[in-house]
């Protein structure tokens, strides 16, 4: 071990300027990457000699394949992409060995005031830390202090059940995906697994590994080993780390991490994040997260489970057009000033959504905010209740202000359909409840809850070609919409794709699908991918990206007819399957956005269609 | 017969059992897994008082504090306010001082403060005595209950108490008071009908 780094240390010194307390430090970084190594993965003795091993026999491999389309690997292995940068990190990662020290010793300067309550493996941590003669630095192994520690983990206990979960345990570290949030100052913020405090020692280990970096004007991005990839992100006084098993690209992790940042700025703001830290760098962040964690535990299973995340677009329930224009106009009809999205979701899917006309010149909807918005949604049984009415920020919309969000369902008490009616007027709330009344009233009258009932996901047997067992449809432009908002569309997974072990499998092959279609080093066109028990085949052109999975005795002659037919059957369908034309309305006759007080002209302005900006 | 609508506000520290209150008294049932509210949630109940018909237009609070800026917004305008505590836990019981001290410079003026000291059921884990909340309520003339959600104790109770002090409708001598909650009765009434 000792030896590799020494070795990684030399091929990266121009990477860094190296300060002048190299020698111990550099121990210390070596050091801090094994506690984490060995509190992740126990078994990590050899870690570091098969990266080295790994990136040099792989190396060549990489070099092997080619972008020309159709090329065949028969049972590519989904990491063999990601090893050319092997070698780059772990310089990286082992070059900056030099001012942990430095920086521990200042965090330590503010630990010391806290706590001591070590869980089991902090005492590991530190057991480890002082074998490396660190006893005078700690490298933040001091617990939180404690009266914040109520509001976080008393308060449901059935619902907390994860977060006691012994972090000790061989089973912790089995997960297949950990993620973490901590701040600047090394404090835990979240763990989605185990308990924040439990873990602030190896959340700590992992801020020393940041701000060592970062010392030398670098930013750490990953590290690999042979079995799992750990992921950095770092966005203003909040650090994210993703240590996964699950063979997913550098990048798809790292949007991952993207997600879990924009639903905390969801709830907090970006502004606020960042005066909070300005103001005091060692705050507790879960102070403002209690209650929360549910919201960002749903993202992350969501991340895993739904590939809207993967593809950055939005899935829409399909409804026979006519049904949907029929809600949309009544959405559009129900209006206030100020009421900039009204949003309809059935079964966690969207129905359809209509937006304020100036508000989407300047910009358009995300995908990622309505992800956010559908897994908030979805995330807690809090707004089976009553009518909610929340402050609720869109990051990609705009990150440091908050909309106003009514939150209702229409057919309590199965609660499976929606409303969703965002201000920007904080005091909005009895004009905007005004408009569900409406838009109830006119739903009644139209029969349409029963209508929605009906809707479904449709099966892959209705496009028609017999080998096809499941696909991922995103297209780029569906014509007519300038500036649309990103969709795909994607069958029912059926047999034999039904247990979640095998729903899983079948989405990591997409995922690896993925990886390399939009791999930055080497991007592809086109890929027929040969696996065990199907085979996949991806495409992406101009107009559209499209992953499918066929029986694995497909041909690639007949794969390719296949896909003739989908296309086709995707165009005749899309306007049952996409939400093709958007309907805008005015809610002020003064086209600034934010101006307030406008006067409600409940004016209908029904140019459904053409030049939608949504 | 007359409707009166009765803004009330829930306030508290999270997890007291603010929703599990409203939920008893809308729903009259409990659910003990109940989700932490988010931002605020608001619903009715109407109940017949004397010979009038009060509906009380509740806004069940977010406790956690991420929401704590946003108070004012619910209890501007509040005819009520019911300020819970959980008798198993002592710092609720500051917390609660402090919106008492909130409400005083920023509230309504004649708002009606109610304090119920919730889950009493568990009174084998208490840690506020009755007697010290009981005397604190005297001391800034808040109605006092101890309550369960759980088991239905003095939950209706509580919002009877508050139709009782809530001033007549039409009478002389409610000039400051009447004045406030007449007007966020008329202005909550678009919302209703």
């Amino acid at each position: 071990m000792e030896r590799d780094n020494h070795q990684g240390e030399a091929q990266g010194v121009h990477i860094s300027e190296p300060p002048s307390e190299s020698s111990l430090p550099a121990d210390t970084l070596v050091t801090s990457l094994s506690l984490l190594g060995n509190h992740m993965f126990p078994d990590a003795g050899e870690k570091q000699e098969e990266i080295n091993s790994t990136a040099d026999k792989e190396e060549p491999a990489e070099l092997q394949q080619s972008d020309v389309a159709l090329k065949e690997h028969s049972v590519a292995e989904p990491h063999s992409n990601q090893l050319k940068r092997l070698e780059t990190e772990e310089a990286e990662t082992s070059v900056d060995l030099n001012n942990v020290s430095t920086q521990s010793t200042d965090r330590e300067k503010e630990d010391t005031a806290m706590d001591n309550d070590q869980s089991d493996s902090g005492e590991f941590v530190v057991t480890m830390l002082a074998k490396a003669k660190l006893e005078e630095q700690g490298i933040g192994v001091k617990g939180r202090s404690s009266p914040l520690l109520e509001a976080g983990t008393q308060e449901s206990p059935a619902f907390m059940s994860h977060r006691d979960e012994d972090v000790t345990a061989e089973s912790w570290r089995q997960h297949r995906k950990h993620v973490f949030v901590l701040s600047e100052a090394g404090k835990p913020i979240y763990s989605r697994y185990g308990s924040e405090e439990a873990l602030s020692s190896t959340m700590g280990v992992m801020m020393a590994l940041v701000s060592f970096v970062q010392s030398g004007d670098n930013i750490i991005r990953s590290v690999y080993s042979e079995e799992h990839t750990v992921v950095f992100l770092q966005k203003g006084p909040l650090v994210l780390v993703c240590v996964s098993s699950s063979r997913q690209s550098e990048e798809q992790l790292r949007g991952e991490l993207l997600y879990v940042y924009y639903q905390i700025v969801s709830m907090l703001t970006q502004a606020s994040i960042s005066r909070i830290f300005e103001h005091k760098k060692n705050y507790d962040l879960r102070r403002l997260l209690a209650g929360s964690e549910k919201i960002l535990d749903g993202l992350l299973n969501l991340v895993d489970s739904d590939p809207s995340f993967l593809l950055a677009a939005v899935h829409c329930l399909p409804l026979a057009c006519s049904l949907r224009d029929s809600l949309s106009q009544i959405l559009q009809k129900a209006i206030t000033p100020n009421l900039v999205f009204s949003i309809l979701i059935a079964k966690n899917q969207l129905l359809t959504i209509v937006q304020e006309k100036t508000v989407i010149e300047d910009t358009r909807l995300e995908p990622a905010d309505v992800h956010l918005l559908l897994n908030l949604i979805g995330a807690s049984s809090a707004f089976q209740a009553g009518e909610i009415w929340t402050p609720i920020c869109l990051p990609l919309f705009n990150p440091d202000c908050y909309f106003y969000a009514y939150i209702s369902y229409l057919d309590p008490p199965e609660c499976t359909v929606c409303l969703l009616l965002l201000s920007t007027d904080k005091e909005a709330f009895y004009a905007v409840a005004e408009c569900k009344r409406k838009i109830e009233e006119a739903m009644a009258a139209q029969n349409s809850l029963s209508l929605i009932a009906k809707a479904q996901s449709y099966s892959v047997s209705q496009v028609g070609v017999s080998d096809l067992r499941h696909f991922m449809y995103k297209p780029f432009d569906v014509p007519d919409n300038y500036r649309q908002l990103t969709q795909f569309t994607s069958p029912e997974m059926e047999a034999p794709y039904t247990s979640e072990e095998e729903k899983m499998r079948l989405l990591d092959l997409y995922r690896f699908m993925h990886s390399r279609i939009h791999s930055t080093s080497r991007p592809l066109k086109l890929i027929y991918h040969v696996a065990e028990r199907e085979t996949l085949l991806a495409w992406v052109t101009s107009k559209f990206e499209l992953y499918t999975c066929f029986s694995p005795l497909v041909t690639k002659a007949c794969a390719i007819t296949a896909i003739t037919k989908l296309l086709r059957w995707i165009k005749k369908e899309e306007d049952r399957l996409f939400i093709r034309y958007p309907p805008k309305y005015s809610t002020t006759p003064n086209p600034s956005k934010s101006s307030r007080g406008g006067k409600s002209d409940q004016q209908d302005t029904t140019d459904n269609g053409y030049l939608s900006l949504l | 017969m007359a409707l009166r609508e009765l803004k009330v506000c829930l306030l508290g520290d999270t997890g007291v059992g603010k929703s599990s209150i409203v939920w008893r008294f809308v729903e009259d049932s409990f659910d003990p897994n109940i989700n932490p509210t988010i931002g605020a949630s608001f619903m009715t109940k109407t109940v017949q008082y004397q010979n009038e018909l009060h509906k009380f237009l509740i806004w069940d609070t977010a406790g956690q504090e991420r929401f704590r800026a946003l108070a004012p917004m619910y209890y501007r305008g509040s005819a009520a306010a019911i300020i819970v505590y959980d008798i198993t836990k002592e710092e609720s019981f500051q917390t609660l001082k402090n919106w008492v001290k909130e409400l005083r410079q920023h509230g309504p003026p004649n708002i009606v403060v109610a304090i119920a000291g919730n889950k009493c059921d568990l009174s084998d884990a208490r840690e506020v005595q009755e007697k010290d909340a009981k005397d604190y309520a005297d001391s800034i003339h808040a109605i006092f209950v101890e309550t369960s959600a759980k088991n239905a104790i003095n939950i209706n109770e509580v919002f009877i108490e508050i139709s009782k002090r809530i001033p007549v409708a039409d009478g002389a001598g409610n000039s400051g008071k009447g004045f406030k909650v007449g007007r966020q009765a008329s202005e909550s009434r678009r919302v209703c009908c």
